[in-house]
């Protein structure tokens, strides 16, 4: 554990304090390259084409026709730096190109020097140069370290996100061989098996059997967790960690108690056993397109009126924000209810209701804080008002625990850091940069814990609670501190009592 | 001066009038073809960066508040928010005082806020200092600043420079400019008034407007068209697909 350069926590926050740029501090972190195997089932070329450069130059041509964000945000960047310490992998690891003007840049220089008048004449006076060996290995390099959490688009007087920039980077490096081992390795599992982790149809279910036995010896209530059962109303459609992972599966025990308790008929799909959709990271349509027509395919073949998706950041960005345009239209679903919805906005309502009752003493002594997702943050949104994706969850977690306390308000909210691992990098060969990204998150939790006791700190992405479990207790933090917020409102629940 | 080189100098003007009606044509074409580019590019997901409004007004209004008041770039930075703010409001005012060189008759508005022009060129100025000096000396923001991002900041400033000459210390001959600039746009050829601190001030600003289509002076058309800013949050409530998206739609089961 201590293998890792830790950063020093400072009482004051990473934000208020940008490092002096250390160029080349992160040259040598870079994630393992896609072999032949997690490439060709997606389409991509096993290894590095013949002329690259021709057929990279080419696909960028293509994707700026086909994409309004990066013929605008390609052209109209000012360099102002605005961005330059909003970034956290910036603010952990003072690597110049994790600026996020100076990552944009990366592939800007190309596409000037490919595709505009001011690079072909001017060349490096304005910026501009042609994609060589070197580049691309500086592509590789830091388009993998970009989480593309957006903070950056927040703060930018443009709008310029960098999210779609290091996409575009992505989907060009497939095309011309020079994947990413570990998004393209899960997405062919999903592929192959309907979830992230390879998990089969009968793991599956023997896990879920699993739970119904482990809730009904600790509540001594029959709370199911149905699988393929046609006809059911809602089809729940979570990140495959909650059926593994801690604490995302005591998340998935809060999903189910609520359904039982609501009295709503439920059930999992086994050919759509993954919410999560990492073809995002890569930013290809084809296969985000792919990914997420099991989802439409999973809801027509059970006939269900309902679709919930589970607490999962990006998966609920793909989900609220692009699975219409992909799988949809849903007019086969109950027109009553969004489509998709977040179990957030089904407990949300559930509880404003009065249809379930949540009793704070369950969770006696928690002071619990929350970290917003930057995809449910940024990229998406709860409820039927602009900034539900906070105040849902805040109330939610306000009516299960006796004191919630905010963190700093310049790292919450839309503000929100990113917990260090989202954008394909939950990976074991990044964890040096894992680590470094996570100090923003990292200071503003110690403020809180120091000065206001805080016990818990509550996710509600799959990422977000994979990544800090990994990684907090580099800083001195218990992993146990982390939790799902329907865990917490799963046990804050009254069960039994007039459903 | 002028009438001993008269014949010289005839051409001379010929040649300023020709760079300004090119460098006028130059950045109206130019824009005009980039705002046809960026309307006309398919955005084929939804990607406002959230929260963001409901409608398409609601955009608009989010928009308006980009543009004219730096909303975001106040969330950003202070200090970078009141010198952009500085030099681009001075600027429009300073925009809006020279449009008393091509009306005629001049309009009360623009009339009314002749004094103010002043203030305006001096907040540009202080602006674009700032602006420089930031790109100079504050390592992160250098290390991000090509040679260009500096000739920008000079050029404005230059024809700051000779603009505030002309207004505070060796005032030109406004008139003369008038017919000659009037004579352009009616072909009817009328002499430059004889004034290097004009004809410096009317190439610089010809360059400029000549060379923004082309840099990231384009941030002025493409802000409109930004979709974390201009899309409205609607992504459930309609559905969303471009053309070229179309076939793969048609693949799936029903």
């Amino acid at each position: 554990m201590t293998a890792y350069a830790v950063p020093t926590l400072s009482p004051d926050l990473a934000a208020d304090r940008p490092p002096r740029p250390v160029p080349g501090a992160m040259r040598d972190c870079r994630s393992h390259p896609a072999k032949p195997s997690h490439q060709e089932p997606l389409g991509f070329p096993g290894e590095l084409v013949d002329g690259w450069q021709e057929v990279a130059v080419a696909r960028l041509g293509e994707l700026v026709a086909r994409y309004q964000s990066l013929q605008v945000f390609l052209d109209i960047c000012v360099k102002c730096g605005a961005c330059h310490d909003k970034c956290h992998y910036f603010l952990g690891t003072a690597d110049p190109y994790n600026m996020p003007v100076a990552r944009q840049d990366l592939l800007r220089s190309v596409f000037r020097h490919h595709y505009t008048t001011a690079g072909k004449w001017l060349g490096n006076l304005a910026g501009a140069r042609p994609l060589t060996e070197d580049v691309l290995d500086e592509w590789y390099n830091y388009f993998h370290q970009c989480s593309q959490c957006r903070r950056c688009s927040v703060f930018c007087p443009y709008g310029i996100d960098t999210a779609e920039i290091s996409m575009a980077a992505r989907d060009i490096m497939d095309v011309i061989g020079k994947g990413q081992k570990y998004t393209n390795e899960v997405i062919t599992k999903v592929h192959d098996k309907g979830n992230n982790l390879g998990l089969s149809a009968a793991a599956l279910r023997n896990t879920l059997e699993g739970l119904e036995e482990d809730v009904l010896e600790d509540t001594g209530v029959p709370v199911k967790f149905p699988l393929d059962v046609k006809g059911a109303d809602v089809l729940l459609v979570t990140p495959s960690a909650d059926f593994f992972a801690e604490p995302h599966v005591d998340g998935l025990i809060g999903y189910a108690k609520i359904f039982h308790q609501a009295g709503i008929n439920w059930t999992i799909s086994s050919h759509a056993s993954e919410a999560a959709n990492f073809a995002l990271f890569i930013g290809s349509y084809d296969q985000m397109h792919k990914v997420a027509s099991r989802i439409r395919e999973a809801a027509l073949d059970l006939g269900v009126k309902r679709l919930v998706f589970g607490e999962c950041g990006h998966a609920w960005r793909v989900a609220y924000s692009f699975l219409n345009t992909f799988a949809g239209p849903w007019d086969f679903l109950d027109p009553r209810y969004p489509v998709p919805q977040h179990i957030i906005e089904v407990t949300h309502d559930l509880v404003s209701r009065g249809a379930v009752k949540l009793d704070r003493d369950a969770n006696a002594g928690v002071v619990a804080t929350m970290h917003d997702s930057c995809n449910v943050a940024r990229a998406a949104r709860l409820g039927d008002r602009p900034g539900g994706q906070f105040s849902l969850p805040r109330e939610l977690l306000a009516a299960c625990v006796p004191t919630f306390v905010e963190m700093h308000p310049s790292t919450v909210k839309d503000k929100t850091f990113c917990c260090g691992g989202g954008g394909g990098l939950l990976t074991d060969e990044l964890m040096d940069l894992r680590i470094k990204g996570t100090k923003p998150r990292a200071e503003a939790l110690r403020q809180v814990v120091e000065d206001d006791g805080v016990t818990h700190m509550v996710a509600m992405c799959a990422i977000c609670k994979s990544q800090f479990t990994a990684v907090l207790p580099h800083y001195g933090f218990e992993m146990e501190m982390v939790v799902s917020l329907h865990q917490l409102i799963g046990k804050a629940l009254r069960l039994g009592a007039g459903a | 001066m002028g009438a001993v080189f008269g014949g010289v100098m005839s051409f001379f003007d010929a040649v300023v009038g020709t760079l300004l009606v090119f460098a006028v044509g130059v950045l109206v074409l130019g824009l005009a073809n980039k705002v046809w580019v960026y309307a006309a590019t398919p955005a084929p997901l939804r990607i406002p960066t959230t929260p963001a409004p409901l409608t398409r007004l609601g955009a608009a209004g989010r928009l308006a508040r980009e543009v004219l008041l730096f909303e975001s770039l106040f969330r950003a930075d202070k200090v970078l928010w009141a010198l952009s703010a500085l030099f681009h409001a001075g600027l429009a005012l300073v925009l809006l005082r020279h449009l008393r060189y091509v009306l005629n008759p001049v309009p009360w508005p623009i009339e009314a806020i002749q004094p103010l022009g002043v203030l305006g060129a001096g907040a540009m100025m202080v602006g674009l200092a700032g602006l420089l000096a930031r790109r100079l000396f504050l390592p992160s923001v250098r290390m991000i600043t090509r040679a260009t991002d500096l000739a920008v900041l000079v050029l404005l400033l230059a024809i700051g420079a000779t603009g505030l000459v002309m207004t505070l210390a060796a005032p030109a001959d406004i008139m003369g400019l008038k017919i000659f600039l009037a004579g352009l746009w009616r072909f009817a050829p009328a002499p430059l008034p004889d004034d290097p601190v004009l004809v410096l001030h009317l190439v610089l600003a010809a360059v400029l407007m000549a060379v923004a289509p082309f840099s990231k002076l384009l941030h002025m058309a493409g802000v409109f068209f930004s979709p974390t800013r201009a899309q409205c949050d609607n992504a459930r409530e309609r559905r969303h697909l471009v053309s070229w998206a179309r076939p793969l739609d048609d693949l799936r089961p029903r």
